[in-house]
């Protein structure tokens, strides 16, 4: 369950609300005092997102002013123009999409038919393979960088976009696996045999039944996949050595942050921008984010 | 949970079948319905593949290069591996820098947890005592910090407290403090930056879970006087113990491994590397020393820790009847 907005009408503070309203213990005296202390904490907690899409939007002078104030008088473009002119911003840009997409893609399709065969088969070593995508989502991604660098190596896939789809791809499964476990269960089995009885074949069961009842939470489930793949600056700086044509939004960010005296306006510009598809979603998505989180918990 | 309402219609009437259908009442033997019997294996394989090779695969080379001479030397091809046995091992034991820096992953690991936790099942509560306008406005705050990569968090929350030109220094009036020079005030400022972007979760699971919570259960223990706190400690907190465990073992998990915040907070491990943790350590020992033996043998003690809490996180679950 995410917030359901409770119904917006209110009714008049006071009057009994109808048998079987929910919550009455909910409504104290303590109320407003309640409600001020949530907004006070959401103002702070969404400050430093404020603060970063405004310092983006600051003119140079008043990002690297002493005395920062929490608005500007003359947004300007600069530091954005500043991001996407210099570094070949929109290329790496460009690059971290493709990357991210195809492992989203990707392993949205293999962690749907995994998930489908741990929940709608019983079968010897299934326990156990559950619990293996459990442990699997505890391996330390960034510990494999050493083994995954000689295998890259190997592969002759260093330099390339492949190199960073292929890791994500593995680390990313596990999980997928395991929240998609909860949307393909809630689909009623009943479903299932009366697709049979219909005579619909297994296949056909699966990709035209099956699969468009569990998209939603296939695209929630996604989000992590992407936010995973769309974060990692360490296989990009690790892998693309010297290809930077390859590179991905982190290493495009990291160039006006690792400078002795950053480039704070540029860094906060190039924050925006990499932040901003991930907010889309995220926010798009997430009551049945919630609801899967739900279901991986608890089902 | 909701599920998708299944939208496939009203039941067409059951054409002809063709095939005799045997109806003997008895039940179906075997795996479920018609299912074949390597059908869960054929859906599995992409994913075994893709798992056996690119997680296990490395894993297993992981554990060997962890007993292996492994260097420069050895990755360039200008002189052949060789088998060290547990001689890494015992290097990284002996080495004082390791057990300070195990010690520093432990105690960072376990503050980052308590303070997710703590403020992720206070604001859970909140939650449940607001009405809607500003509950979605938490909600919307909290679904922010959550969504964002945790380099651009890490980016932004140095900028704050830049003390050149951050507002929280001038805000607290501590002039020109740098937060990254020392080492707990380092710590201290990852620890909030991590706390920002991973309550959100526990925030958000947890409040679904009291709100599954029949009301008539609070409010009896309100009748009998309980106080906000005494509530959620005797009534939610047992009420809701399968999922905070969930949530508290997924935060060890992802607080163990912190690795961008404090790569880009404390520009890779802080000064004199007084901010490495384990994940940092041991990817500085293999890519900046060139020393990936000893680097894959942090690799492996890690996998050895976060091995035993999944074990203890698997029992948890079995304990409390959880069906797999």
């Amino acid at each position: 369950m995410t917030a359901a907005p409770t119904p917006a009408a209110v009714p008049p503070p006071g009057a009994t609300r109808r048998a079987g309203a929910p919550r009455r213990w909910l409504r104290k005296p303590g109320r407003t005092a309640a409600e001020c202390a949530a907004v006070l904490i959401a103002v702070v907690v969404a400050f430093p997102l404020y603060w970063m899409v405004l310092s983006a939007f600051k003119p140079a002078g008043e990002v690297r002013s002493e005395r920062p104030v929490p608005w500007t008088l003359s947004p300007s473009l600069d530091s954005f123009r500043r991001v996407f002119e210099q570094q070949e911003f929109g290329r790496y840009f460009l690059n971290s999409l493709v990357v991210a997409l195809a492992v989203v893609v990707v392993s949205a399709l293999i962690a749907f038919l995994a998930a489908t065969a741990v929940t709608r088969f019983r079968f010897r070593l299934r326990t156990t393979l559950l619990v293996l995508f459990l442990a699997a989502q505890m391996v330390p991604v960034e510990a494999l960088t050493i083994p995954m660098f000689f295998l890259m190596r190997d592969l002759g896939a260093l330099n390339s976009l492949l190199s960073l789809m292929l890791p994500h791809l593995a680390f990313s499964l596990p999980f997928a696996i395991w929240m998609l476990r909860g949307f393909v269960k809630a689909v009623p089995e009943a479903l299932e045999e009366q697709a049979f009885i219909d005579g619909a074949s297994r296949t056909r069961f699966l990709w035209q039944i099956l699969f468009p009842l569990v998209l939603p939470g296939l695209i929630a489930t996604s989000v992590f996949s992407f936010i995973s793949t769309w974060n990692d600056f360490l296989f990009a700086k690790s892998f693309i050595i010297s290809a930077t044509e390859n590179s991905t939004l982190p290493m495009a960010l990291l160039v006006f942050f690792d400078a002795e005296t950053p480039d704070w306006g540029g860094v906060m510009a190039a924050s925006t921008v990499m932040t901003l598809p991930v907010l889309v979603f995220f926010v798009a998505v997430h009551r049945r984010l919630v609801s899967g989180l739900g279901g991986a918990v608890k089902d | 949970m909701s599920a998708p309402a299944p939208t496939v219609g009203p039941a067409p009437p059951p054409p002809a079948d063709p095939r005799p259908r045997p109806r003997t009442g008895a039940p179906r033997t075997g795996p479920r319905r018609l299912q074949g019997r390597w059908t869960p294996w054929l859906y599995l394989a992409p994913a075994l593949v893709v798992l056996g090779g690119l997680l296990v695969y490395p894993i297993y080379q992981l554990g060997l290069i962890s007993f292996l001479e492994y260097t420069q030397a050895q990755v360039s091809g200008g002189e052949p591996t060789s088998f060290r046995g547990i001689d890494n091992y015992t290097a990284l034991f002996g080495d004082a820098q390791f057990w300070s820096v195990l010690l520093a992953t432990v105690l960072f690991a376990a503050a980052c947890v308590l303070g997710t936790l703590a403020v992720g099942c206070a604001l859970a509560v909140l939650l449940t005592r607001v009405r809607a306008v500003p509950r979605l406005v938490l909600m919307l705050a909290a679904l922010g910090a959550w969504a964002t990569p945790a380099i651009t968090g890490s980016t932004v929350w140095m900028f704050l407290f830049d003390p050149d030109f951050g507002p929280v220094d001038k805000l607290l009036g501590l002039g020109d403090f740098s937060w990254t020079y020392g080492k707990y005030s380092a710590f201290a400022l990852v620890l909030m930056e991590v706390v920002w972007c991973s309550f959100p979760l526990v925030m958000v699971t947890v409040y679904a879970g009291i709100r599954a919570v029949p009301a008539e259960v609070v409010e009896a223990a309100q009748l009998d006087g309980a106080g906000a706190w005494r509530i959620w400690r005797s009534v939610l907190a047992p009420m809701l113990r399968p999922i905070l465990i969930v949530v508290t073992i997924q935060s060890i998990i992802w607080d163990f491994k912190v690795f961008t915040q404090i790569y880009v907070m404390t520009d890779g491990g802080g000064i004199a590397g007084q901010n490495l943790v384990l994940n940092v350590y041991a990817y500085q020992k293999a890519f900046a020393s060139s020393e990936y033996s000893l680097g894959s043998a942090i690799g492996i003690v890690m996998l050895v820790i976060l091995l035993g809490v999944t074990l203890v996180y698997l029992k948890l679950l079995r304990r409390n009847g959880e069906q797999l």
